[in-house]
């Protein structure tokens, strides 16, 4: 039996977000009391503009509290046996102090969720989801010989992103971090402090994620701001981020794609050959949830696919519905996320659309809403189905990275 | 006795209960001149709010309101009637020796509620809400239609096979598979493959067994549990709420939108039989020898009594009649109707909590529930009863006078027919007495704040409702009593052996709680067959 906390104070019926252990700094900075619910804790929205915090990502360094992405120890003889039946890609070959990003699938080959998969020792890993996954977890884990345990509030996690940000960590005194490639981590210790620091993130820029006990957080929040500040650090919200992440071209779960765990209605859920991750899926490995469900799929050919599209004009096609010609009564797909891209200075989406409209190149039409003093307006935009991510600096990959 | 004659109605209803009064008012709306007679000296069936003691007011049937269906409510404009449902947002199980569990409407909340008896449980919740989401999405559509007869080639009955296969052929290979195992397993094993927690199971398996004369391990148990589910106030799929006003709000309302319609209640008018001149219905013939003809008569008590007392048998078909003293309706279901002088205090609920606005139950396992069933089985009440109990007065300030409160107690098991001989006054108090005292358990100041208390067994619900056996759904929700075999088997389509007289309670599709399907599927087939509109 699986068994939880105790009675919590304030009670949880009065309270039921969690503060995370850089509440009291996010809540000094915050200048609007734009919080949201995430994964059970309170999070900034926006502390202070989104334009000044998406500029200061791509620009200089930032700091956005990752701690209520839920994180799970998967430990024991058969964890490698375990995750690599669970996830679309080979685990046998994530060596260790390496990360891997993954999505697992139920029988129908539907994502249920995706997330990371840490390695720290040949048997023991750190997998993050977006999603708690207990349930499924422990079921799967019948007939393994693993532990599972989910660690989401003794890890405190913060995500350092921009060009500035392996200059920051030289500065706070991490000694060698420049020399971590994408996707690795390794464990420092710093003015008695042990910190975890991989080189990830959500912004398809150069960034690193930093994993730390949480009595430490407040303390590393303080270091981090007082030596990046000639660098240009700054808290910032989900909403830049999320901005950042379009750019990027990564996907949102309940955004761009739903959980098969939550799909009440056909045809709702994802495969991840359909959101264009097919390169996550590994039929050269043992047997794995979904294989054989997308094997069929690959060779039947997709019905729709998550791409990217760039829209004419600078109006973000938020929710539009997409027509393959503007006098279509029956549309062809929909915009899942959608912005303009200040650094691209492009009008860009992703979009679900049904085939054969996904192949690059092809032109579609975005109906788009606008809405002008009160007024709403409509307008048929034409769009180009392209290949994402839409920005993609090379300083993301550069190791040891610039300074600034 | 000599018959007096009165001129012909177009329709009578045999019934003044939700479903005898939703199929009365859309029949009036169509034009037709309507009549509703009610034995009792007051509308409303089983949908009332009864004045027994000072000034509070008992829903002392049916107690909570979610499943009358919204369109009901839009087209017959109850609304405009005084009607208004106001949802309430929690719900617990206190347990022996001092712990909960409460249902917060918070999600995470309620997440970390749950985590608190079993973390694996609280995300196992979410799973458990989609599953009975997805049943309730492929049933919910069929409740306001009339079932197919699946013997039948007619157009209609095969459009409607069709519109049932095609339902079940969208929902993908594995949820049919799903919903075939769910139609017939019990609750328990359904549970089971969700939780570890036994307070969580034991709080979810409730809604199996209200009603039915099932335990939470009887197969079947598991679609009784989504019956519960299948309603929704604005859009919340599955939310309870309460009639303000009490229960009898809703029939006050229908009876009011009859009248402005042109129809009209006739109460204090006890229906002896159902008057049938050349194999057809022509009317009612009153216990007081008062004869009131019409072109319809519809029935709206359920199939027992409408076949078994009300009809001669010579005008029905012995198949037919086998099968309605077949039908299942045992009465497993008592009330109590308490008038308190205050809050009573549940220490196992922290301060603040909203859990005691909400449902609240005393049954922490499943193995306890399935004792109680065992006792009634035994032909007694349970010992250690399930019971769901409410105090809507902390809601609905029209309830009770500020500060006392109306407490509403739902119990189950209590048997029809005792094992040691007919109900009596002292047995009935003996019942009562069981379920005061097993609630007093949660609450040291309870017993002294009871200032009143009306104790109901299914026999005085049976004498004072007319519900056969008291059985609360006219007919136990089982699938070999659903769809097309509700009530019985070829008579799935409101109508009966005689011609020109309908049913329109519970017994019929899609069954019991206050729903209002069965009557406006039944006035809607009335109409058909009368030509003025098509089925």
């Amino acid at each position: 039996m699986t068994t939880g906390s105790d009675y919590p104070s304030p009670p949880h019926f009065r309270k039921p977000l969690l503060d995370t252990p850089f509440h009291d700094r996010a809540r000094a900075l915050s200048q609007n009391d734009q919080f949201v619910p995430w994964s059970g804790y309170t999070t900034v929205d926006v502390f202070t503009t989104v334009e000044q915090e998406y500029f200061a990502i791509r620009n200089a360094a930032t700091l956005y509290d990752l701690t209520p992405m839920v994180k799970y120890r998967v430990t024991g003889a058969d964890a490698e046996r375990f995750l690599n039946r669970l996830v679309t890609r080979d685990v046998r070959k994530l060596r260790v102090g390496r990360v891997s990003y993954v999505v697992w699938c139920n029988d129908d080959g539907h994502i249920i969720d995706d997330g990371t998969i840490f390695r720290f020792s040949p048997e023991d890993f750190r997998v993050c989801t977006a999603e708690r996954q207990l349930d499924w977890f422990l079921d799967s884990a019948i007939g393994f010989d693993v532990a599972i345990e989910e660690i989401t509030s003794q890890v405190a996690a913060l995500s350092l992103q921009g060009p500035t940000s392996a200059y920051v960590l030289k500065r706070f005194g991490l000694e060698g971090v420049e020399q971590l490639k994408p996707f690795e981590f390794r464990e420092f210790r710093s003015a008695g402090r042990d910190m975890m620091v991989s080189r990830t993130g959500f912004t398809g820029d150069l960034g690193y994620e930093l994993w730390m006990r949480p009595e430490h957080a407040l303390g590393i929040w303080d270091e981090l701001m007082a030596v990046g500040r000639t660098r240009g650090i700054r808290a910032i919200g989900s909403q830049a981020l999320n901005l950042a992440r379009i750019e990027a071209g990564f996907l949102m779960p309940n955004v761009d794609f739903v959980s098969a765990e939550h799909t009440i209605r056909m045809h709702r859920e994802r495969t991840p050959l359909e959101l264009g991750l097919g390169w996550l899926v590994d039929f050269d490995k043992p047997h794995f949830n979904g294989r054989r469900a997308l094997l069929r799929q690959k060779s039947a050919g997709l019905k729709r696919m998550l791409v990217g599209i760039d829209i004419d004009g600078n109006k973000p096609a938020h929710n539009a519905l997409l027509y393959a010609s503007p006098k279509d009564e029956q549309e062809c797909g929909f915009v899942t996320s959608a912005m303009w891209s200040p650094t691209c200075k492009r009008n860009i989406a992703l979009a679900i659309l049904d085939a054969p409209h996904f192949d690059a190149g092809r032109r579609v039409h975005a109906d788009i809403y606008l809405h002008r003093e009160l007024v709403w307006e409509r307008r048929m935009v034409a769009a180009t189905v392209v290949e994402r991510p839409f920005f993609a600096p090379d300083r993301r990959r550069m190791t040891p990275p610039a300074d600034r | 006795m000599g018959s007096t004659r009165t001129k012909e109605h177009d329709v009578i209803v045999v019934g003044a209960g939700h479903n005898g009064l939703v199929a009365a008012c859309y029949l009036a709306r169509a034009g037709l001149d309507v009549l509703v007679v009610e034995r009792n000296d007051y509308i409303g069936g089983a949908a009332v709010s009864r004045n027994l003691f000072e000034d509070f007011t008992y829903s002392n049937c049916s107690y909570v309101c979610s499943l009358l269906r919204p369109e009901i409510m839009r087209t017959l404009e109850l609304p405009k009637h005084g009607l208004q449902i106001i949802p309430y947002d929690s719900g617990c199980t206190m347990m022996r020796g001092g712990g909960h569990l409460a249902l917060y409407d918070n999600h995470d909340a309620l997440r970390r509620e749950i985590a608190r008896h079993s973390s694996r449980d609280a995300e196992a919740y979410d799973r458990y809400s989609r599953d009975v989401m997805r049943q309730c999405k492929f049933i919910r559509p069929l409740l306001l239609r009339e079932p197919p007869d699946p013997t039948s080639f007619k157009p209609r009955d095969l459009n409607e096979l069709l519109y049932l296969g095609a339902r079940f052929n969208g929902m993908g290979e594995q949820r049919m598979y799903d919903t075939l195992r769910f139609w017939t397993m019990s609750a328990a094993d359904f549970l089971d493959e969700y939780f570890e927690s036994e307070i969580v199971k034991a709080h979810f398996a409730g809604s199996s067994i209200i009603g039915t004369a099932l335990g939470p391990r009887s197969p079947g148990s598991a679609y009784v549990l989504l019956h519960h589910y299948m309603g929704d106030i604005d859009e919340t799929v599955g939310a309870w709420g309460f009639a303000r006003g009490g229960m009898g709000s809703v029939t006050a309302a229908l009876t009011s939108s009859l009248r402005a319609s042109g129809g009209d209640v006739r109460v204090s008018a006890p229906v002896d039989h159902v008057l049938v001149q050349g194999s057809r219905a022509r009317g009612v013939v009153l216990e007081s020898g008062e004869e009131i003809r019409a072109r319809v008569v519809i029935s709206n008590m359920d199939v027992k009594r409408t076949f078994l007392n009300c009809v001669a048998p010579e005008h029905l078909p012995e198949d037919f009649l086998t099968a309605v003293r077949r039908f299942k309706i045992r009465g497993s279901s008592g009330k109590l109707n308490i008038a308190l002088d205050g809050l009573p205090s549940f220490p196992a609920i922290p301060a603040g909590s909203p859990a005691i606005r909400g449902d609240m139950h005393i049954t922490d396992t499943l193995e306890m529930m399935e004792r109680a069933y065992d006792d009634w089985k035994e032909g007694r009440w349970s010992r250690a009863p399930y019971v769901d109990m409410l105090m809507p007065s902390q809601i609905d300030p029209t309830m009770a006078a500020d500060g006392k409160h109306y407490m509403s107690v739902f119990v189950q098991y209590c048997p029809y027919e005792l094992a040691d001989g007919p109900w009596t006054d002292e047995k009935r108090q003996a019942f009562g007495n069981t379920v005061i005292d097993a609630i007093a358990e949660h609450s040291p100041d309870f017993k002294s704040l009871i200032r009143h208390a009306e104790i109901r067994t299914p026999w005085d619900i049976e004498r004072e409702v007319g519900l056969t056996e008291g059985n609360i759904f006219q007919g136990e929700l089982t699938m070999d009593q659903l769809l097309f075999n509700r009530p019985v088997p070829g008579y799935a389509q409101y109508r009966t052996p005689v011609k020109d007289l309908y049913m329109s309670g519970s017994s019929t599709h899609p069954g019991g709680g206050v729903m209002g399907a069965p009557g406006a599927n039944c006035a809607r087939r009335v109409l058909a067959d009368l030509g003025r509109v098509s089925a």
